[in-house]
This record gives structure tokens, sequence and C-alpha cells, in this order.
């Protein structure tokens, strides 16, 4: 159980999937301009992450292991995740109208987040039980929306500064991400 | 088709149509592997195979591929690519694999690939297809270098591995992840005070 905590919390701080992996950038960018969006976002990258990641790892243990193609892993997870996210996205528009509506327009921009499919991976090569695969997905998605979430609050305030031309928008959350990402530090030595 | 075009095909890759600077597409890669000049050229060279090989192949294919299954169809054409790219490095360049570790499969969902795919060689000949696989390839391999480059002298004072100075105390923080995205976006400002 200790174990278990302890990997849950270095995947969401320690090891923080943007500001230490960079994995997720482009979303990340592009999403991170208002609070709510983000909150959407990181509850869709939670969701689709956690549905993907276990799959593959049924996947690979249960089909490409015991017929020896684990050469194929690239093509095969990432053809399984784009289908996987349709299918979530059609289930969801007929089921729950209210939960698309929160959604759906993030769904169809994970299905080549590098994200999902590097989580996938990331579970398979660290040989991960199919229980620390679900804590590991958790603790990638949870960390995602939390540096999604800073971001976000940062973005909204730096709209009213008053910034050099040249540097206004990207170029800025850019080097932002860099003094996030060296506060993060601080966390490398509490573990 | 007249030389000038093709040059212009290529060039746009470069500088005007940049795909990590000007477009912002595969952002993650450049960031994570930029730590040393070698890996920087290793995954260039990787990227610029797999971009060439599924834009002549998307590019062949273009009048068989169904209209609604395209995306899928790149998919794998792409990730046939990138599993030869994998399996050539992990046997003739182990050590650059092992640097590149994870984004090597990660190429796949590299969206400056899919990108010229669907907006480029889906829809142009052949010999167009590769021209602009070429200067998609050069230009991503030029911002890594650059930003390599930086990260590598600053942050160790080497080149390629190469002692540069002596007496000089290197700033370990560019060689972090921080400092990645602390290069990046200094040089996004300072290209766009160029641009004007």
């Amino acid at each position: 159980m200790k174990e278990l905590i302890l990997l849950l919390l270095a995947t969401i701080f320690v090891n923080n999937f943007v500001f230490a992996r960079f994995l997720g950038i482009c979303p990340y960018m592009g999403v991170s301009k208002k609070i709510p969006d983000a909150i959407g976002m990181g509850l869709a990258v939670i969701f689709v992450l956690l549905i993907a990641s276990v799959s593959s790892w049924f996947i690979q243990y249960f089909i490409l292991n015991p017929l020896h193609i684990e050469y194929l892993q690239t093509i095969v997870f990432i053809l399984v995740i784009a289908a996987l996210v349709q299918f979530v996205e059609m289930v969801i528009m007929k089921t729950s109208p209210a939960l698309y509506k929160a959604l759906g327009i993030y769904l169809p921009l994970i299905s080549t987040n590098c994200i999902i499919l590097a989580v996938a991976i990331l579970n398979i090569r660290e040989n991960h039980s199919l229980i620390k695969t679900v804590v590991f997905t958790v603790g990638a998605g949870l960390g995602f929306t939390l540096a999604l979430i800073l971001m976000s609050s940062i973005r909204e305030r730096l709209e009213l500064a008053d910034v050099p031309k040249s540097l206004k928008g990207e170029p800025l959350a850019f080097i932002i991400a860099g003094l996030i990402a060296i506060a993060f530090f601080g966390f490398t030595g509490m573990m | 088709m007249s030389l000038k075009k093709l040059s212009s095909e290529f060039t746009k890759g470069l500088i005007k149509e940049n795909p990590v600077l000007g477009l912002m597409l595969g952002l993650c890669s450049v960031l994570a592997v930029s730590t040393e000049v070698k890996n920087a050229i290793g995954m260039g060279c990787a990227m610029t195979f797999v971009i060439l090989g599924s834009n002549i192949l998307v590019s062949l294919l273009r009048k068989t591929i169904p209209q609604k299954v395209r995306i899928p169809v790149f998919l794998i054409v792409i990730g046939s690519f990138t599993t030869i790219v994998d399996l050539v490095m992990n046997a003739y360049a182990p050590a650059i694999h092992k640097n590149l570790g994870i984004f090597i499969p990660l190429i796949v969902v590299n969206c400056i690939i899919i990108a010229r795919a669907e907006a480029f060689a889906v829809k142009n000949t052949v010999l167009n297809s590769i021209i602009d696989a070429l200067g998609m390839g050069f230009g991503y391999t030029l911002v890594l270098f650059v930003i390599a480059t930086i990260r590598e002298i600053s942050g160790n004072g080497t080149f390629l591995g190469v002692k540069l100075f002596t007496g000089f105390n290197p700033v370990l923080v560019m060689m972090l992840p921080p400092g990645a995205f602390i290069t990046i976006g200094l040089l996004m400002a300072v290209l766009r005070v160029f641009k004007k």
C-alpha cells in the first residue's frame, strides 16, 4: 500500500508528466488559457488514459506476448487508442449528454496526444502490475491536470499584464513553464 | 515542375512554415531530447526518415485511400516507419536509442508527420511530397540542433561531447527540464523580433 501511495505521489509531483517528462505539451499550450477549459481537458485526459492504459496492458500480456509479436506494440497501441477514443466519444454522446457537453470537444483532441500512448508504453516498459498500472495512470493524469490548472490561472492574469510585444503569448508561456518546473524540483528532495 | 517551385517547397519548411517554431508542432520531443547535440542529430534523422517514408507512401496511395478511413491508414503507415526506425536504431546505434528512450515510439503521435500527410502528401505528387518531407525534416532538425547547441554549451560546457572552455562553470539548470522551456521561449521571442 505504501509503495502504491509513493508511486502516485512520485508520478504527480516528482516526475510530473509535463514539467519533468515533456509529455502532452501541445494541449498544455493550447488549452491552458482558461481555468474551466483546463479542468475539462484534465478530466477528459484522466478518463481516456485509464481506459487506454488498462486495455493496452491486457493487449500486451494476453495477445502480443503469447503470440511473440511485441515489435508490433507501437502500431497496435496507437490503433487501439484511436479506436477507443472514437468509441468512448460515441458511447458518451448516446448515454450522457451532460458529460458529453463537458468533455466532448476535448475527446477528439486527445486521441493523438502523446501522453496517452506514452503512459501505455511506460507501463509495459517498467513492468507494472495491473494495480500499479492504474495508480501510475491516475498519477499521470492528475499531474497533467495540475500542470494545466497552474498554468491557466497564471495565464488568466497575464492577459492583463503589460509584457513586451515579442514575448506575448507562447514565448512567455514557455518561460513560465520553465520557472514552474524549477519550483517542482523542490519535490525531488521530499521523496 | 519548375526548379524554383521545388526549392520554395523545400525552404518553406526551414523558416516560414517551420514545423516547430512557426506551427508549434512536435514540441514534446524537441524539449525532451535537446539536452545533447548528439541526441538531437539522432532524433532529427529518425524524424526525417519517418516523414520522408510516410509522405512518399501516402502520396503514392493518394488515389486509393478512401477518404473516410484516411486517418487510420495514415496511422498505420506512420506506425510502420516508426517501428522500422525503432528497430534499426536499436541494432546500430544502441547508445542514442537508449538516450531517446520513449520518444522514438512517440514519433508515431508527432503531429508534424500526420499534419504533413493530411495537409500535403495526400494532395500532391510524389516528387513534391519528397521535397516537402525533406524541408520539414530539416526544419525540425535545425531547431533541435540550435536548442541542443545552446543547452549543451551553456549547461555542460561541451559541444558534441568536446570540452570547449577551461575555467567555465556550466549552468546545470540548462541541462535539466526548466532549461529546455526557457531556451525555446527565448528563441521564439528572438525570432519574432527578427520577423518584423
